[in-house]
């Protein structure tokens, strides 16, 4: 396992952004920016000067995986915190700001980042800058506004998680696959540990996380690097540090030796499916060209109805009304590679299995041709264009990667990275990692058995 | 080919997003393309990028599926990339992926949409795919077989969904005799009914050039999009069969439904008479339902039922304008405890902005919000392609991106208590489903 810190700091180096795949002509595109302040904080520009909007995210490199044991949901707690106003800028003055000049705003968290974001005319881009910098380390927490909010996040995890029976079985996978690491537990957290999460939590974990030494900004649109360095000095560069930040060293996965089932029934459930999950490298952990030949496989064997998976199960033998596969390379830690599916009506979860693990034993076993390989690589490749129709999808592929061990030279080389790819290493890595041993087996169907009617 | 079986019946949110948006820079450079055969087009010609956005609609949707078998028009969506001229399924299927082209096919209840996202340097090949599957969808037994399974088993899920029990009970409830109650996705008794020869009648009545509007944006040039669009549409019947609709209003405001669902979160839908698009108090309206229950982090809903009181995670209302039809809708997910309390307050704020209208401050921030966000839709092709789209099925006119923001600074806070008035007089028809305590259904008036 490697524990780099994603942040190659590469003070004032502009790199070129060489997203195009050689059938397609490159445009000569803005450099993409990248330089560190003396505080720390990583800053990357994305230039996009069609329309005279930006996108500005500030991104933390700590998600759920990093909580303290017995607090699940922290990050997710705070991150809606966040919102609730700092000495300087008392609750609700932040977001007014943000409506009065049109601003849309939101944030998310992940296991591995917290992000924050706006996006607003260019004009307003200071303004904006101005209080995200001041929320870095001056939120001020009353209880009068925890305790509702905490009452929010768990409507959160009912609509996300209670009343849906698949983000359940979800749930019971990641937490049978992680032997030992903290992505087994949900983002949103378990629910009797977000029931006692409170204000004290809450700000001993931002104050042990939330310093600039401790996050990427990252700016698209209708902005310059030198625009941008001016205003990030002006506003994040006079934030001074709060915590120094070690290694992010989470709990590693044992080796993994045996095959894991678990099965969800609920009342609910009409259409029952199949989840499977095999603990792979992410782009992070694997050995070189190894997380690019995942992602060509995974989308060769279940990406879309030309794939392995939806060919065999749903065309050719008319056993699933669905089936695919996909990987899941952002991660800082081991990741995961899923395979799917659901029976048509008569067809039973075990006979479905069989099917699928025939293709995939068919995929070690024989490989996948060259063809193939080409097909998917041209799509994978292709997205990259696509995504710079985006600010935000561009500035959401830096946000994601400089939060989890990767770098911006890794984020412009992803085509050719996918180019690299070849049959031979697609097949390697199918022999290497398509082991059940490594993996979790999700059935959901339908509960049956009589239940107790509550009595309102 | 499934793209995905969520439930059709609410395109509320593609709404609001045409209706939040203005940005001049793009406004200036749009085009009116006329292509030799006359088919038109509007056109932001934008060579920065090496891509083509172009997206389409034909009236029709599913208001035009036959009575008895709701699900054609989304059948037909479903199909016309599996497989058309000589390429089978899984050849056209491949064509696409080679090309590295999207295609995407839907339906609404006003609308059959289409459209295409393409690499420069693929232009030719991918606007061929798009022409077959307009012009020679094959509907091959098997591939109807296998949409049809795929349909029925996301139709099987949605029977114990609640956010899909609240839609349908809703909109069955609403518009129990016209084409808008009838569900986009279809039923579980209809999809089985529906074979290759209603999916053909359907496309050769519906998909024709009379009703055509088509929006353009990228690495092309007019002379080039002109003769595309020949290539394209040219082809197509000039008129369509349609049976069309009369104008419909919302029925049983005031009756509250309440189905048992054995979920810990209830779903609660709110929806009432709402302002046709071109009403003169659609504007007022719009910002009126922006104070209200429209802005993500500072609407009154969501300060009296989230923020002051933690009730949910979400909660919302929003104008649905349909060609037929304009509502006033609402919406929350709460636990069984809280669900009355929450519709209280939600019915409560409704009345309230009725009664009061906003206030004056209130409507000085609204309207600095909406101004200002306007920008913020024009910042991708996709985004720009299907406000010019829908700009024209709207009827608002190649400039009307320019004068959007005029109209909203115009609105006068007397506009807006009329506006709140009409929004709230007719009161709502109410979709519970769940487990809410000390609520049930009841009569309107009752």
């Amino acid at each position: 396992m490697t524990f780099c810190r994603s942040a190659q700091a590469i003070a004032g180096l502009a790199v070129a952004a060489t997203l195009l795949t050689a059938g397609v002509q490159a445009q000569p595109k803005p450099a993409v920016g990248h330089f560190t302040l003396a505080n720390g904080l990583e800053v990357v520009v994305v230039p996009d000067r069609r329309a005279p909007v930006v996108t500005h995210m500030v991104w933390y490199k700590v998600g759920a995986a990093d909580e303290p044991p017995g607090t699940s949901g922290i990050a997710h707690f705070l991150e809606h915190l966040m919102f609730k106003g700092t000495a300087n800028n008392p609750a609700g003055r932040f977001s007014q700001a943000v409506a009065a000049v049109g601003g849309q705003e939101n944030a998310f968290t992940s296991q591995d980042y917290t992000g924050y974001f706006q996006r607003v005319s260019r004009d307003n881009l200071k303004t904006l800058m101005e209080f995200e910098a001041d929320r870095m380390t001056g939120l001020v927490l009353a209880n009068e506004q925890v305790v509702p909010e905490l009452k929010v996040v768990l409507e959160e995890q009912n609509q996300r998680v209670a009343n849906n029976p698949r983000a359940r079985l979800s749930e019971q996978i990641d937490a049978a696959l992680y032997l030992n690491h903290p992505y087994g537990k949900p983002v949103i957290g378990w629910r009797h540990e977000i029931e006692k999460l409170n204000r004290e939590d809450a700000l001993a974990f931002y104050k042990r996380f939330y310093t600039p030494n401790n996050a990427v900004l990252v700016v698209a649109g209708d902005v310059t690097t030198d625009e941008i360095k001016t205003l990030a000095e002006a506003t994040y560069g006079k934030v001074g540090k709060v915590a120094e930040i070690g290694p992010r060293r989470r709990p590693q996965e044992p080796a993994q030796v045996a095959p894991r089932r678990v099965t969800l029934a609920d009342a609910q459930v009409q259409q029952p499916s199949l989840h499977r999950a095999y603990l792979v490298p992410s782009s992070a952990t694997a050995k070189p060209g190894e997380s690019e030949a995942l992602e060509v496989l995974s989308f060769i064997l279940g990406h879309g109805t030309t794939s392995r998976l939806y060919r065999n199960l749903v065309v050719e033998r008319e056993l699933a009304v669905s089936a695919g596969g996909w990987y899941n390379g952002t991660a800082l830690d081991a990741s995961q590679f899923g395979v799917y599916g659901s029976p048509k009506p008569g067809v039973t979860l075990e006979q479905l299995e069989g099917a699928i693990d025939a293709v995939i034993d068919d995929v070690v076993a024989k490989g996948i041709t060259p063809d193939e390989v080409e097909r998917a690589k041209n799509r994978l490749i292709a997205d990259a264009i696509y995504a710079q129709d985006s600010q935000a999808t561009m500035a959401r592929w830096y946000g994601a990667a400089l939060t989890t061990g990767s770098t911006v030279q890794k984020v412009q080389s992803w085509p050719d990275r996918i180019r690299a790819v070849t049959a031979d290493s697609a097949n390697a890595a199918a022999k290497a990692w398509l082991d059940k041993r490594r993996s979790v087996t999700g059935y959901l169907i339908k509960d049956s058995s009589p239940r107790e009617e509550k009595r309102s | 080919m499934i793209r995905s079986l969520r439930c059709l019946i609410a395109p509320a949110v593609a709404l609001i997003a045409v209706l939040a948006a203005v940005q001049p820079a793009a406004a200036a450079n749009i085009q009116r393309v006329v292509s030799p055969g006359g088919i038109e087009a509007w056109l932001v010609q934008e060579p920065s990028l090496p891509l083509v956005a172009l997206n389409f609609a034909f009236v029709g949707g599913s208001s035009e599926d036959p009575a008895d078998k709701p699900g054609v028009a989304y059948m037909v969506s479903s199909l016309l990339d599996d497989g058309a001229g000589e390429l089978d399924a899984k050849a056209f299927q491949q064509r696409v992926e080679e090309n590295a082209v999207e295609l995407r096919f839907s339906a609404t209840q006003d609308y059959f949409y289409g459209s295409i996202r393409l690499l420069r340097d693929r232009r030719e090949q991918s606007f061929d795919l798009l022409r077959l599957a307009l012009n020679q969808p094959r509907f091959d037994a098997d591939a109807v077989g296998r949409v049809r399974d795929q349909i029925l088993a996301g139709l099987r899920r949605e029977t114990t969904d609640p956010g899909s029990i609240a839609n349908r009970a809703w909109w069955r409830t609403a518009f129990p005799d016209h084409p808008y109650g009838r569900p986009t996705g279809g039923t579980l008794t209809s999809i089985p009914t529906i074979a290759a020869d209603d999916l053909r009648t359907y496309a050769g009545r519906v998909l024709t050039r009379d009703t055509l509007k088509i929006a353009a944006v990228g690495d092309i040039d007019p002379a080039t999009l002109g003769q595309i669009l020949d290539r394209v549409f040219g082809s197509l019947p000039a008129t369509g069969k349609r049976v069309g609709m009369p104008d419909a209003a919302v029925r049983d405001s005031g009756r509250r439904i309440v189905t048992q669902l054995n979920v810990p979160q209830a779903v609660v839908r709110l929806g009432g008479a709402g302002i046709m698009r071109k009403d003169p108090d659609f504007i007022p309206a719009f910002v009126v339902n922006h104070i209200l229950g429209g802005g993500s982090f500072s609407s009154r809903l969501y300060d009296e039922v989230r923020e002051k009181r933690g009730l949910a995670y979400g909660v919302y209302s929003y104008l649905l304008t349909l060609r037929h039809a304009a509502m006033f809708m609402a919406g929350t997910q709460t636990q069984a405890d809280s669900t009355r309390e929450a519709l209280e307050l939600i019915e409560s704020q409704i009345r309230r902005m009725g009664d009061e209208g906003p206030t004056e401050a209130e409507l000085a921030k609204a309207k600095a919000y909406l101004k200002g966000s306007y920008a913020l839709n024009f910042d991708t092709s996709t985004k720009i392609a299907s406000i010019l789209l829908q700009n024209q099925l709207d009827d608002l006119g190649i400039d009307y991106i320019d004068k959007r923001n005029g109209l909203i600074d115009a609105v006068t806070i007397e506009d807006a208590r009329r506006a709140a008035k009409r929004l709230a007089e007719g009161g709502m028809l109410v979709t519970v489903v769940g487990q809410p305590k000390g609520l049930a259904s009841k009569e309107p008036g009752g």
